[in-house]
C-alpha cells in the first residue's frame, strides 16, 4: 500500500521542553492508525505539527496526495495545508457555535472553490453556480454523516453527539484524503461510541479516507485500528498491530508503571 | 413639533455618519480584537482625498453629479489603499505579540497619520465644496431637512444593506465570521486569514472614507484633526453598541446621534460632547460589554 503520510525525526521544542523527540510515524492508504499513549505524552502537539499550528523544531512531514507531487509541509501554513488534503478535528469541540450546520460545513467547503469577493458581489453567473455546488455538496455531506435533521439549527445547540458528528463533517467537507480525529469519543457514551466506530469505518471504506486518530478509550482503539502507535514522553515507544500491542511489555509499563514486585 | 422633528432628523444624520466610521472598528475589532486607533485617521484621509479630486475636477468643469461620484470613488480607493497598508505595516507583525503592543502600534499610527497630513497639507480649515445637489422637491420641508442629510441617510442605508448581504451570504463574509470565532480554525478547514483580515480592512476603510465625503460635504470644512474627533466619537458608538457586533455598533451610532442632538437642541450646544461620554460611563458601570456585545467568556 501507498503511503501518504511520512513524518521523520520529528522534533519540536517548546524553550527547554522537547515535546516531541525524533518520531517517526507512517500512514499508508486507507488505513486506520491509532496514536496513544499517556496524558502530556505528546500526541496533540504532534497534530498540531503536521496541521501547520506549530512550525516544527526539526525533522520532515511529507504529504503524498493522491494523483498530485508529494509535499514537504514543514513550513506551510494550516490553511494551505488543509488545501493538500488534511482535515482535523479538536478534542475540545471547537466548531463555529454562532453559525448554522450547514455554514459550518460550507466554510470547509469553500476552500476548494475558486470564485472571490468581486464575484461574490455583482453576482456573476460562475459564482451563483458555485454557491448552489456548496450548498448542494453540504447537503450530501450532512446527509453522510447524519446530520440532516439540523441542518438549520445553530450550531451551539446541538446534543453533545451530534456537534462531534459535525466536526467530522466540517472536515470532511474540505475534501481531505487525510483525516486526523482528536479524540472523537470523549465524552461519548456507550451507543454514541458504537455509532462513531460504525462513521470512522464508513468514511474510510466508502470516501476511501484515510484517518490517523488520538483515542483513550481502548475499546474504539481495539476494534478499528489497522495499527498502533504509542507515545510516551514525545517518543515513539511502540508500534504494531492491535494484538502486537496488547501484549507488549514496555506499553504495559508506560501506562501501569513498573510492577514493584519485578 | 416640527422643532423636535428637525433635531430627531439631525441626530439620525449625525448617528448615520457615525455608524459609517463605527463599523469599521467594530469590524477589525470583531475579527483580531484590536482597536485600531488609526481608523478616524483614514476617515480624515478619505476627506482630504475627495477635496483635492474634487477641486481639480472643478477646475476641469465637470458638472457636480460626476464630481460628487468620481471623488467618492476615489476616496474610497485610496483611503482602502491606506487601511490596507496600515495593517500590513503597523499590525500584522504584531500579530502574535500581546495585544497592547498592537494598540500602541496603532496609535502610533493615528498620530504618524494626521500629522504627515498635516506637514504635507495643511493646518488650517480647508473649505469643502458642497457636491451634494439640491433636490428641488425638499425645498418647502429645508427647514427641517437638508437633501445632504437626505444622502447620507441613504448613502448608510445603502451600505448597511451592502454590507449585511457580504457578511450573511457570501463566501468571504462567512470565512470572515468564521474568523472571528476561532481564527485558528478558521485557518484549519482552509480559510486564508490573511486575505481575511485585508478584506475587513479594506471594506472598514472604504465606508470610513464615505462617511468622511458626506460629512465634510455636510459640514463645509474639513482639516487635518477632524479624524481624531470623528474616530473617538465613533469608536463610542462602537462600545456602546458592544464592540464586535455590527448591530451593534449601527445601533449605538444613532443612540449616540440622538443623544447629542437632542442635548444640543434642548439644553445647550456646549454640552454635545459631555452627553455623549456620559452616555459611554453608564454604559460601561452597567452594562461593559455594550448593548448588543455578548460577554467574553471562551470555554478552554
Amino acid at each position: 500500500m501507498k503511503t501518504i503520510l511520512k513524518v521523520k525525526n520529528l522534533i519540536m521544542n517548546f524553550g527547554g521542553l522537547r515535546a516531541l523527540d525524533h518520531l517517526d510515524i507512517q500512514v499508508r492508504e486507507e488505513e486506520i492508525v491509532a496514536l496513544i499513549g499517556p496524558n502530556g505524552a505528546g500526541k496533540t502537539t504532534f497534530f498540531n505539527c503536521i496541521t501547520g499550528i506549530f512550525p516544527p523544531t526539526g525533522g520532515e512531514i511529507i504529504l503524498f496526495p493522491p494523483k498530485k507531487k508529494s509535499k514537504r509541509a514543514n513550513r506551510l501554513k494550516p490553511n494551505k495545508i488543509t488545501e493538500i488534503g488534511l482535515a482535523r478535528t479538536f478534542q475540545n469541540i471547537r466548531l463555529f457555535q454562532n453559525m448554522t450546520v450547514l455554514e459550518n460545513v460550507m466554510i470547509g467547503r469553500h476552500c476548494r472553490m475558486s470564485s472571490g469577493i468581486v464575484g461574490a458581489i455583482f453576482r456573476g453567473k460562475a459564482t451563483v453556480k458555485e454557491e448552489e455546488q456548496v450548498v448542494e455538496d453540504s447537503f450530501k455531506i450532512l446527509k453522510k454523516i447524519g446530520l440532516s435533521e439540523y441542518v438549520n439549527e445553530i450550531a451551539m445547540n446541538l446534543p453533545y453527539g451530534a456537534q462531534r458528528r459535525l466536526e467530522i463533517a466540517r472536515a470532511m467537507a474540505t475534501e481531505p484524503f487525510l483525516l486526523l480525529l482528536d479524540e472523537p469519543a470523549a465524552g461519548m457514551n456507550i451507543q454514541e461510541t458504537k455509532d462513531l466506530n460504525e462513521l470512522i469505518l464508513r468514511i474510510r471504506d466508502e470516501e476511501k479516507i484515510s484517518i490517523l486518530l488520538i483515542e483513550h478509550d481502548m475499546r474504539v482503539v481495539m476494534s478499528l485500528s489497522d495499527h498502533i502507535v504509542v507515545m510516551d514522553y514525545g517518543k515513539k515507544i511502540a508500534e504494531g498491530t492491535t494484538e502486537e500491542i496488547k501484549n507488549n511489555p514496555v506499553v504495559i509499563k508506560a501506562y501501569l508503571g513498573e510492577d514493584i514486585d519485578a | 413639533m416640527e422643532y423636535f422633528l428637525e433635531i430627531f432628523l439631525g441626530g439620525l444624520t449625525r448617528g448615520s455618519i457615525y455608524a459609517l466610521i463605527a463599523l469599521g472598528y467594530t469590524m477589525v475589532y470583531g475579527i483580531i480584537q484590536l482597536i485600531n486607533f488609526a481608523h478616524g485617521e483614514i476617515y480624515m484621509i478619505g476627506a482630504f482625498t475627495a477635496l483635492i479630486v474634487a477641486s481639480v475636477l472643478t477646475m476641469l468643469g465637470l458638472n457636480t453629479i460626476s464630481i460628487l461620484v468620481l471623488a467618492s470613488i476615489a476616496a474610497v480607493i485610496y483611503a482602502s489603499a491606506y487601511g490596507f497598508t496600515v495593517e500590513k505595516i503597523a499590525y500584522k507583525p504584531l500579530r502574535h505579540a500581546p495585544r497592547l503592543s498592537a494598540l500602541i502600534s496603532a496609535i502610533g499610527m493615528s498620530m504618524f497619520l494626521s500629522n504627515y497630513v498635516l506637514l504635507a497639507q495643511t493646518s488650517d480649515f480647508l473649505s469643502f465644496p458642497n457636491l451634494i445637489p439640491e433636490l428641488k422637491f425638499i425645498e418647502p420641508y429645508s427647514h427641517i431637512i437638508r437633501s445632504n442629510e437626505i444622502a447620507i441617510l441613504v448613502t448608510t442605508t445603502a451600505v448597511m444593506i451592502v454590507l449585511t448581504f457580504i457578511i450573511k451570504f457570501t463566501k468571504m463574509g462567512k470565512a470572515m465570521r468564521a474568523t472571528s470565532q476561532d481564527r485558528e480554525m478558521a485557518m484549519l478547514v482552509g480559510v486564508d486569514v490573511n486575505r481575511v483580515i485585508s478584506v475587513t480592512f479594506i471594506i472598514g476603510s472604504a465606508t470610513a472614507a464615505l462617511g468622511g465625503v458626506l460629512i465634510a460635504s455636510h459640514v463645509g470644512q474639513i482639516n487635518f484633526y477632524i479624524g481624531f474627533i470623528a474616530g473617538i466619537k465613533a469608536f463610542v458608538a462602537a462600545v456602546l453598541g458592544g464592540i464586535g457586533s455590527i448591530p451593534g455598533a449601527v445601533l449605538g451610532s444613532l443612540i449616540l446621534g440622538w443623544t447629542e442632538s437632542f442635548a444640543t437642541g434642548y439644553v445647550s450646544s456646549d454640552y454635545e460632547d459631555v452627553f455623549a461620554f456620559i452616555f459611554l460611563v453608564l454604559i460601561l458601570i452597567f452594562k461593559p460589554s455594550g448593548i448588543l456585545g455578548r460577554s467574553e467568556s471562551r470555554a478552554v
